[in-house]
């Protein structure tokens, strides 16, 4: 069983990345997390993101995700609030 | 080619890039920018995105086009960064041989960026305060907003 914790590349943009007061960080969430951990790490640093959690998306290596992909070492975890291009 | 640049977009290259001698027509999609965001006046607008995804993004939606529609050639150019009043912030240029393809496809293409590629939009207001504008797939005719710094 494989207890040590993996690292993962949190990537904040726009909205979310007001809120947090970064862009980009390395954390260490424990083995077998699925991608909706980050959100308890983000209401952590902020609590305004528990209101926020229904209208951001998550993508894992680029792809979107919901929030019960399995996360593993070195995976980049993107938070994509409501996108408005155009 | 660049789908995603900080420089004024040039239209006139961005049709040309779709050019081919077996097309009966081209339909461009030009997207401006505003001065007025819910009765308030826009001063400045700034466009980022999630770089290497969105034109992963991007050439994504192009497929979902060409698998819809006998398609010659696509191109979609976002601008990022600050981006005057009333100038191009996207443009969709396509060729195909026959114009419903074209038109089709165009207007398909717009509504699936802005529900799907991560870009971000924030409009900065003449009263100093700025916001991100939110698109939601329920409202796309009227965009939500949040101020994040009132």
């Amino acid at each position: 069983m494989e207890t040590t914790n993996i690292t993962i590349r949190l990537k904040l943009f726009s909205l979310a990345r007001d809120l947090a007061g970064f862009d980009e960080r390395l954390i260490e969430v424990p083995p077998s997390s699925r991608s909706g951990e980050v959100f308890r790490y983000l209401i952590s640093q902020n609590a305004t993101f528990e209101q926020w959690k229904p209208s951001l998306r998550l993508a894992v290596n680029m792809e979107y995700v919901d929030g019960e992909r399995f996360l593993h070492d070195g995976d980049e975890v993107a938070v994509i609030p409501p996108v408005s291009g155009g | 080619m660049n789908n995603i640049i900080s420089e004024p977009i040039d239209l006139t290259s961005v049709v040309d890039s779709v050019k081919t001698h077996a097309s009966g027509a081209i339909d461009v999609f030009i997207g401006t920018t505003r001065d007025h965001s819910k009765g308030r006046q826009v001063a400045v607008l700034e466009y980022e995105a999630y770089l290497p995804m969105a034109l992963k993004s991007i050439e994504g939606i192009e497929r979902e086009a060409r698998a819809r529609w006998n398609l010659h050639e696509i191109n979609i150019v976002h601008r990022i960064g600050r981006v005057g009043i009333g100038e191009p912030s996207v443009v969709i240029a396509v060729s195909s041989a026959h114009r419903d393809e074209a038109f089709m496809a165009c207007r398909y293409l717009i509504d699936r960026l802005k529900e799907e590629v991560p870009i971000w939009k924030r409009e900065y207001f003449t009263d100093g305060t700025f916001e991100w504008s939110m698109h939601s797939h329920e409202q796309q005719a009227s965009d939500k907003t949040l101020q994040t710094h009132p």
